[in-house]
């Protein structure tokens, strides 16, 4: 279903754009061609494994590698002592991917070895003798807060504070966003509703493990086959973490079995080269489950405090939050966005978010799809709940009459462009679902989510073949139909079918730099960049059929995938197709390409609105999903297969965030619960078939009309859900999340 | 001059203002020249910053130009997932 506003309906009829095209990768995905990262293997290839630090907190005296170093089929083992100096803006990084005075977390790997098998590699792990100082650990974001907390970082000192402090904490930085006075705002409110909420870290859940393939030659050349949403960025980071020349290392990224936001940066890679380096042979290294969860990068846990203000009529009168995210055991949360977004969806006159960036001993936390957004909009967004229900206003109206609009002063500063909220709100008030009926024990949530999208750094080559069909190469690893949604924008501005149209993800040796995959950039950025390739190779088609009639090249237009006269004055000339003038290439001046490289600007930010009908159990605290809705807005549904998978795949994941999922630390520091039998994402049993509703409002920033959607859809389920759950259950839900232990004990059963 | 706004935290890297004037034409202007002025901002801009101009969020195109009534922003440096 889709919708597009009668004001702002886009004017552009599109002949491919909006079709449900083959998806490229499809075949090879499911007839297992599709070659991910453990599916690469090269001559005389080591396996890598890696030795990790059992304990929370520790400092290492010794590493001891002598036994293992004897042991027959070990070719390499590293420490941090092979990863010399670096760039500052690496530092954490090189620290994360191996302990140098500390281990920080459970998990932390302290040493590496690369051996002739799995089984070698293992056994040499048993022999390397680490000395240990257990040092006293935190892993709770409140605790780590406290005065008297264990110190993780001596050389930690909070900044953004009007002075900084002498002394040394967990907490790295204050952020503060808002304007107006809300002191002021709360006076005018009828009803005023504070809450403090937690959520628990979850992990991106990608069901491909970290994995990849290092090869150094002798000649100081490499190369690595990578499962990344980023070649060009492990490149850049290996190759600075190691001292290598970036024109020395080559990285393919393969196939990608889930990222989001994951594999935005590197964990072993970096190890796998150094091993490769060392050893003189390449060396695979693939991450067990559990050590996805111990080792790489979850997201944050937070406790929030929120109040808002409230009058009789619905207005809200004033926001204030102060969100406190853990980010494991280095700065860099992502609170600051938390803090940016959670009030984002609402006109305020008065409002303030406060973020607080705090370490712990966990793994370094990476991005998850809007990171840090979510956690915000599920504590601002109960809360504006709460009040319609004390109220006893309609949440879809109060939403309506407070929403964002374009030209609205957005809480974290700037005034929006053109935006679709309240084109979400108004889809899902006139959707069936809004007005179902529910059952006993069941009740209804909704919610709204913003996240801003980005574009970034982006090249694109497209080739035309001497068949009349064209090659396009993009720098950005598809992680969510983008080869086919990029082939959709260049087909349609060259005029020729979608399936005349190969779009590949190439090396970081055939393309210039490409940005990462992520911030909801690709489909807008590289599709952008591609457009504009095409229409550089439709300049160089014109001047070959100039060149063939014998006319100035201004009096060629191109239509429909022809080079036609541009007027009678022109002469009379039959059309020449894209096909027709490939064919004559060589004898026309040679190959014909189109190319382009963009910092691509004017992303133009995104809103959704989620509703949710569940049920709970009162006898077990089960939650079952019983239908969702998502309605969000994506500019221009490029590929609407694809946008509706992005919509669907973040409202499950997010259903898992809201009812499930949850690092469980024990006293000791240690994950408790490192495997998917324990730590418990959805599966389609748990779940209705997610209904989705596209919203059309065109991001002027774009030739299109295209913004991103892969990331908004996650932002209002943990609310929308939390909602509908309080609905149901008659008692405010306000932690994350609500398994059955945590649904009986808001309950008073337990 | 071009009225350049921080976020709630660069406050008292600006002398407890919301906004500061500064010369410039291009946003790289303003970010050096708010470096060159106070402490606190250098050190914000050299960790990364975004800046908006008129709502367009710039994350690192620096050569983008600003003029007088322009409405500036500078924000922390964005990522995603």
């Amino acid at each position: 279903m889709n919708v597009q506003p009668d004001n702002k309906s886009m004017k552009r009829d599109f002949d491919i754009v909006g079709k449900r095209t083959a998806r490229p990768d499809g075949i090879d995905k499911v007839t297992g061609r599709a070659r991910f990262g453990a599916d690469m293997s090269m001559p005389g290839m080591l396996w890598g494994l890696v030795l990790r630090s059992p304990h929370a907190h520790a400092k290492i005296r010794r590493i001891d590698t002598s036994a293992a170093e004897k042991l027959n089929g070990v070719h390499a083992i590293v420490t941090s002592k092979d990863f010399g100096p670096c760039d500052d803006s690496l530092l954490d990084i090189r620290e994360n991917v191996m302990a140098r005075e500390k281990a920080l977390y459970d998990g932390h790997a302290v040493a590496a070895v690369a051996a002739v098998s799995k089984s070698v590699a293992r056994q040499a792990l048993k022999l390397i003798k680490v000395d240990y100082q257990v040092l006293p650990h935190v892993t709770d974001v409140d605790e780590a807060m406290k005065p008297d907390a264990p110190v993780i970082n001596d050389k930690l000192f909070t900044k953004g504070l009007d002075k900084t402090p002498k002394k040394p904490s967990n907490i790295a930085e204050r952020f503060e966003f808002g304007h107006g006075d809300v002191e002021k705002g709360f006076k005018e409110a009828d009803l005023v509703i504070e809450r403090t909420f937690r959520t628990a870290a979850t992990h991106q859940g990608y069901i491909e493990p970290h994995a990849c393939v290092a090869s150094m030659g002798a000649d100081g050349r490499g190369e690595m086959w990578v499962c990344t949403q980023g070649h060009f960025m492990v490149r850049n980071t290996c190759a600075g973490l190691l001292g290598i020349d970036v024109s020395n290392l080559r990285v393919t990224a393969s196939e990608i079995g889930g990222g989001f936001g994951g594999k935005t940066t590197v964990f072993i890679e970096p190890v796998a080269l150094a091993l490769s380096l060392k050893a003189n042979r390449p060396v695979k290294m693939v991450m067990s489950r559990e050590e996805v969860l111990r080792a790489s990068g979850p997201t944050s846990s937070s406790s929030i405090d929120v109040k808002i203000g409230m009058k009789k009529d619905g207005t809200i009168t004033a926001g204030d939050a102060t969100l406190r995210y853990q980010g494991g055991a280095f700065p860099g949360s992502a609170v600051p966005y938390g803090a940016m977004a959670c009030f984002a969806p609402y006109d305020l006159k008065n409002v303030r978010a406060i973020g607080w960036d705090v370490i712990t001993n966990r793994p370094k936390q990476a991005a998850y799809r809007a990171p840090g957004a979510p956690m915000g909009a599920y504590a601002i967004e109960s809360v504006i709940d709460e009040l319609c229900r004390e109220l006893k206003l309609d949440p879809l109206d109060v939403r309506l009459k407070n929403a964002s609009t374009d030209g609205s002063k957005a809480s974290y500063g700037p005034n929006f462009g053109v935006i679709g909220l309240k084109a979400t709100l108004e889809a899902a008030r006139n959707h069936p679902h809004w007005k179902a009926k529910l059952g006993k024990n069941q009740g209804r949530g909704v919610a709204c989510g913003f996240w801003f999208n980005f574009g970034g750094e982006t090249s694109v080559s497209l080739n035309v073949n001497v068949d009349g069909t064209v090659g396009l190469s993009v720098g950005t690893p598809d992680i969510g139909g983008s080869r086919a949604s990029i082939g959709n924008m260049a087909a349609e501005e060259l005029g020729i079918p979608y399936d005349k149209v190969r779009c590949i993800i190439a090396d970081t040796a055939s393309l210039g730099y490409n940005d990462v995959t992520d911030g909801s950039r690709v489909t807008f950025a590289s599709g952008m960049a591609a457009i504009q390739a095409a229409r550089d190779a439709i300049g160089k088609l014109c001047e070959r059929a100039a060149k063939i009639w014998g006319i100035p090249a201004d009096a060629v237009v191109w239509e429909k995938g022809h080079a036609r006269p541009a007027s009678p004055n022109a002469g009379k000339h039959e059309p020449l197709s894209l096909a027709d003038i490939a064919a004559q290439a060589g004898a026309t001046g040679g190959p014909i390409a189109g190319h382009c490289e963009i910092n691509a600007e004017g992303a133009g930010v995104s809103f959704a609105t989620h509703m949710v009908d569940t049920e709970v159990d009162p006898e077990t605290g089960h939650v079952k999903i019983l239908r969702y809705t998502v309605f969000q807005d994506a500019g221009k549904a490029v590929h609407p297969s694809y946008v509706e998978g992005q919509f669907q795949g973040g409202a499950v994941q997010g259903i898992g965030w809201a009812l499930n999922e949850e690092y469980i630390y024990g006293k000791d520091g240690r994950l408790q619960n490192p495997g998917f039998l324990d730590y418990r994402i959805p599966v389609c049993s748990d779940l209705p078939m997610i209904d989705t509703v596209i919203i059309e409002v065109p991001n002027p920033g774009h030739p299109y009309g295209v913004r991103g959607v892969g990331e908004t859809s996650i932002v209002p389920p943990l609310a929308a859900i939390s909602n509908s759950v309080s609905d149901a259950a008659g008692v405010r839900m306000t932690r994350l999340p609500m398994s059955p232990p945590n649904v009986l004990k808001a309950l008073g059963r337990i | 001059m071009v009225r350049v706004q921080v976020w709630g935290s660069l406050k008292p890297a600006i002398g407890g203002e919301d906004s500061v004037e500064v010369e410039g034409e291009t946003i790289n202007d303003l970010l050096k020249a708010l470096a060159a002025a106070y402490p606190g901002m250098d050190e914000a801009v050299r960790r990364g910053v975004s800046v908006t101009v008129n709502g367009e969020m710039y994350a690192n195109a620096v050569m983008v130009p600003v003029k007088p009534d322009d409405e500036v922003f500078i924000l922390p440096k964005l990522v995603g997932g």
